[in-house]
């Protein structure tokens, strides 16, 4: 089979992604939606805050186009640049630009990361006047009516350098993510990863033990997704301790004594 | 090979002579060299390095030990031994020489034991893993202790230095695991929620009710443990097996299947205790250690007050910040708002989870409530209505159950005491190992001197300050526009109609068209270790302070983090270091003042400082630290034997775990001598000797240039 390979504003998510709602993230997220205010994902990593995004783009049937921030990421790859072909300078849309003419999600995931900038090309977009300037081609760029803009940020690294700026966290309305409940968490685990319910409560305490370390010597403790991947794992005939040990400890943490540990959690518990 | 044959008796007996001083302290040492003699060469020589590693911590302790280790040489594990005198070593420091004596004379018990388990699991070696193990489960956050058996006091768990029960070191291990995770049990499951005291005190022997009480929780623990730790239970009921532990009786058996229900409590083994009471002995196992009721009480007591008085505080600043958050609302409100916590359990057995609602409203609790409520479940069982009572305006005296709260300068107004400080290790070359909890350290301040100094001293070096902010700012990496890149933002329009004349011109055009931005930052974080010993009294002194004079001013042009702090001593009781300058402080007359009123103390003891220092710049995220020292000589305290090479090999020590921290230390100093030692503490090329004292202003801020560049 060949892959597929699809222009960014093309990309509608066509099967039901599997999210549970923890609270009224849905409903909060389409009145947003409906009344073009931008959102801001808070949350530390690997709770379902991109899933709730792909979850959201299919629910609304808008494409979903999606920028990893990293630390060296410029508005011009945001907005887009111009680039030399054949002789000529030709300009290409970045990602931002394209999701605003296609009316398309445009999810910036790990906001914090990208440069302080960068950040700034965000809020005309992200205010009641719905505009991308674009310098480079002297013309503002009025956003579709379907464009919604979403950005996710972890408030767990905090670190005075990369913190959202008041003026920029001020123009969205923040849904809150955290690890789901007990209960919820190995519903989500038995049916992500398809292991039986018992198997699926014990990783969730497993989590729930690595995430009391948190502070004495784990920055972060075991996600769901890392959950989900231990359960696969599981799921496929690995011995419980050996998939812990693999998709969770090894994950989590490099120093020796820790992992041994939590080692010794994993195989008190199964 | 002659260097492995062994050492004949002479060779023995001349360095335990020495060793040991026996033309002082008539020891008798012959046998031990007799015994020795007969051994290989490898077990002399460990020996031999043990006693004298021993003897220069305490003499006598070291012919203790030498009788009795030696006497039961060739069946012991050498681990178990060393472990067994850095024990002795350590208590001895902590608690004198008799109570080291009697560690020593265990050593005969223990080596016995040895001869048949020759490999036991030290404190040391697990107790970092344990630790960390214990705090992975759920409940009140717990400390982990060594003491003369394992038991609890409810807030710390003890371990014994050694635990050599079983044969293989795997299965000791699993022994301290099962320990821990009993002792965390009963905490967890609440052996303590009743008064023991009191509910025991009725019995006429009130031995046998506590053992056959404990034997009863420890029934009802391990159907717990069953049920929350499975992997672990199995292991358990493995380790009851190879220890030889008992099997269980006829009544013993019954009560087993009572407690194991989910919902047993304490109070059901209680109720089962008059029964017990007259019962055989109850049965015991490897991993139970003790029950010691008086620990747990006297600890109990003073965290229910504390976490009353902790709860109540928090709730009400809680309250506070809502109703300021509230102000805006017209009316404000004359009822005492209702504080209410919802425990919801979703299993029986589980820790309940902790909802806090404000007159019906859900509220998110402030930091560490959670934790706290949790605690106060695990003494009661629930959360006692008079814990939701916010405190009043008079009640907010939370001094008392700080332990931090003491001022430094008091400590040696009355009796001596170690509150409020931090304790430090020290490295003992001769032992070869760290004395624990040796330096008593205290953080204290500067008093600011306002006079003019400063002034005088900007005035004096007006010129230089001018010259070093040039050449400073020459440093600041500035943003700067790279051209001809191969990615960037913008066309690099000269590069591409170069590239198209080329083109035009048959050859290869160039892919390198565009231009970017390049953006770094500084990233330094730099802590100035300052002496101030009794030594820089006079022009050193001056020196010093106006190199930190003009260090600030042309770090405040570069922009670079720091902070400053001197340090002096006087034994190890007393090792202070002054906060002159911290990192999150600007530069203002207040710090000026400081560096200003900079006054020699007292002695040159680094360690702690190097320590110290080190664990604050650690907390700084930079992507370079250095630790620079400023210093008039070597390290050197009065008295208690910091000086030459214990002086230096501890300091070389300390310098090591900074450096192993990724923190780079640097000194700069004006003792001529300072070529014979500094390079054996600081490596080859991280040190400067000054000559001249009146250089050292304007050497401090070129070295600095020349480090960060």
């Amino acid at each position: 089979m060949q892959a597929r390979a699809l222009k960014s504003e093309e990309y509608f998510i066509e099967t039901e992604p599997y999210y549970q709602a923890t609270g009224s993230e849905i409903t909060i997220f389409e009145a947003a939606y409906r009344n073009h205010l931008p959102v801001l994902l808070k949350g530390p990593t690997g709770c379902g805050k991109t899933r709730f995004m792909e979850y959201m783009a299919w629910r609304l049937k808008r494409p979903l186009i999606t920028v990893s921030c990293h630390d060296d990421l410029t508005a011009s790859d945001l907005v887009g640049r111009y680039l030399v072909k054949g002789g000529e300078t030709t300009w290409v849309d970045g990602p931002l630009a394209r999701a605003v003419r296609a009316g398309a999600i445009c999810y910036l995931d790990e906001i914090v990361e990208a440069r302080k900038d960068t950040m700034v090309v965000i809020h005309p977009l992200a205010d009641d006047r719905r505009v991308l300037p674009m310098e480079k081609l002297g013309v503002l760029l009025e956003a579709d009516a379907n464009f919604c803009l979403a950005v996710s940020y972890n408030p767990g690294y905090q670190s005075v350098l990369k913190d959202l700026k008041q003026s920029t966290r001020q123009r969205f309305v923040a849904l809150e993510f955290d690890y789901p409940n007990a209960a919820l968490e190995s519903k989500i685990v038995a049916n992500e990863s398809k292991v039986d319910s018992a198997l699926a409560e014990k990783l969730v305490k497993f989590a729930h033990m690595t995430r009391n370390l948190k502070g004495s010597g784990l920055e972060e403790g075991a996600s769901t997704r890392l959950l989900v991947h231990a359960g696969k794992l599981i799921a496929s005939g690995i011995e419980p301790v050996a998939a812990c040990r693999s998709a969770i400890a090894q994950a989590i943490s490099d120093d020796a004594e820790m992992l041994i540990a939590v080692q010794e959690l994993s195989s008190s518990l199964f | 090979m002659a260097d492995n044959a062994p050492l004949r008796i002479e060779q023995i007996l001349q360095p335990l002579e020495t060793w040991l001083e026996v033309e002082f302290t008539f020891l008798q040492v012959n046998e031990i060299a007799e015994t020795l003699a007969s051994a290989s060469r490898e077990e002399q020589d460990f020996f031999l390095v043990w006693i004298r590693r021993i003897a220069s911590t305490n003499i006598q302790i070291a012919y203790q030990f030498a009788v009795r280790a030696v006497a039961g040489l060739c069946h012991n594990d050498q681990r178990v031994i060393e472990a067994w005198a850095l024990h002795a070593m350590d208590t001895y420091d902590r608690a004198g020489l008799r109570a080291a004596m009697q560690v020593i004379e265990d050593v005969e018990n223990f080596v016995q034991l040895s001869h048949t388990h020759a490999s036991g699991a030290v404190f040391e070696d697990i107790s970092g893993i344990l630790l960390t193990f214990v705090r992975g489960l759920s409940g009140r956050e717990l400390k982990l202790e060594q003491a003369d058996a394992p038991y609890t006091d409810s807030e710390t768990l003890f371990l014994p230095a050694v635990i050599a029960h079983m044969e293989k070191a795997e299965d000791n291990f699993v022994l301290g695991k099962a320990m821990v995770a009993y002792l965390w049990a009963q905490t967890r499951f609440g052996s303590f929620r009743v008064d023991l005291k009191l509910a025991l005190g009725a019995y006429a022997d009130a031995e046998h009710a506590l053992h056959q009480f404990h034997g009863l929780e420890t029934l009802r623990l391990e159907a717990c443990l069953q049920r929350e730790l499975p992997g672990l239970y199995r292991e358990m009921q493995r380790l009851k097996r190879s220890s030889g532990d008992e099997a269980i009786a006829s009544p013993w058996q019954r009560f087993a299947v009572l407690l194991a229900a989910p919902e047993a409590s304490v109070a059901d083994s209680l109720k089962l205790l008059p029964e017990a009471y007259s019962a055989p002995t109850a049965p015991t196992v490897c991993y139970q250690g003790e029950l010691r009721p008086e620990a747990v009480a006297k600890c109990r007591e003073a965290r229910i007050e504390r976490e009353k008085m902790h709860l109540r505080v928090k709730l009400a600043q809680m309250l506070e910040d809502i109703q300021k958050q509230n102000a805006m609302q017209p009316e404000p409100r004359e009822a005492q708002p209702t504080i209410d916590v919802k425990e919801h359990q979703e299993k029986t057995g589980e820790l309940p989870s902790f909802d806090i609602t404000l007159d019906d409203a859900p509220v998110s609790p402030p930091e560490g409530v959670k934790q706290l409520l949790t605690s106060v479940y695990l003494d009661f069982g629930e959360i006692p209505p008079e814990y939701l009572v916010p405190a009043g305006d008079g009640d907010y005296d939370l001094s008392q159950f700080e332990d931090q709260a003491k001022d430094p300068n008091d400590v040696w107004q009355g009796t001596y005491h170690e509150e409020g400080a931090t304790l430090y290790p020290e490295w003992d070359y001769r032992r070869q190992h760290y004395r624990k909890n040796w330096c008593v350290m205290r953080e204290k301040d500067v008093s600011p001197v306002y006079d003019d100094f400063v002034p005088q001293t900007l005035d004096k070096h007006s010129g230089l300050i001018k010259h070093l902010r040039r050449t400073f700012e020459a440093m600041r990496d500035e943003d700067r526009l790279l051209k001809r890149q191969a990615e960037g933002d913008e066309v690099d329009i000269d590069a591409l109609v170069e590239a198209l004349a080329d083109a035009r011109d048959g050859s290869e055009m160039t892919d390198r068209l565009l231009m970017r931005m390049h953006r770094t930052e500084r990233n330094v974080a730099v802590m100035f270790m300052v002496d101030m010993s009794g030594s820089t009294k006079g022009w050193i002194n001056d020196a010093e302070r106006e190199s930190l004079i003009l260090m600030c001013e042309t770090l405040e042009t570069l922009g670079d983090r720091y902070a400053i702090y001197g340090f002096s001593g006087i034994t190890r009781k007393r090792c202070e270091l002054f906060r002159i300058k911290q990192f999150d402080e600007p530069y203002n007359d207040e710090v000026q003042a400081r560096i200003s009123g900079i006054r020699p103390q007292d002695y040159t003891r680094m360690g702690f400082a190097i320590r110290h220092l080190s664990s604050l710049l650690n907390t700084v995220e930079a992507r370079t630290k250095l630790l620079i020292t400023l210093s008039d000589g070597k390290p050197d305290d009065y008295f208690d034997g910091y000086r030459s090479a214990y002086g230096i090999e501890d300091t070389r020590q300390a310098l090591i775990e900074a450096k192993r921290l990724g923190i780079h230390p640097f000194c700069i100093t004006i003792d001529k001598e300072g070529q014979e030692y500094l390079p054996h503490m600081y490596g080859a090329v991280n040190y400067v000797v000054i000559d001249e004292v009146r250089k050292l202003p304007l050497k401090v801020a070129d070295i600095y240039r020349r480090l960060t560049t």
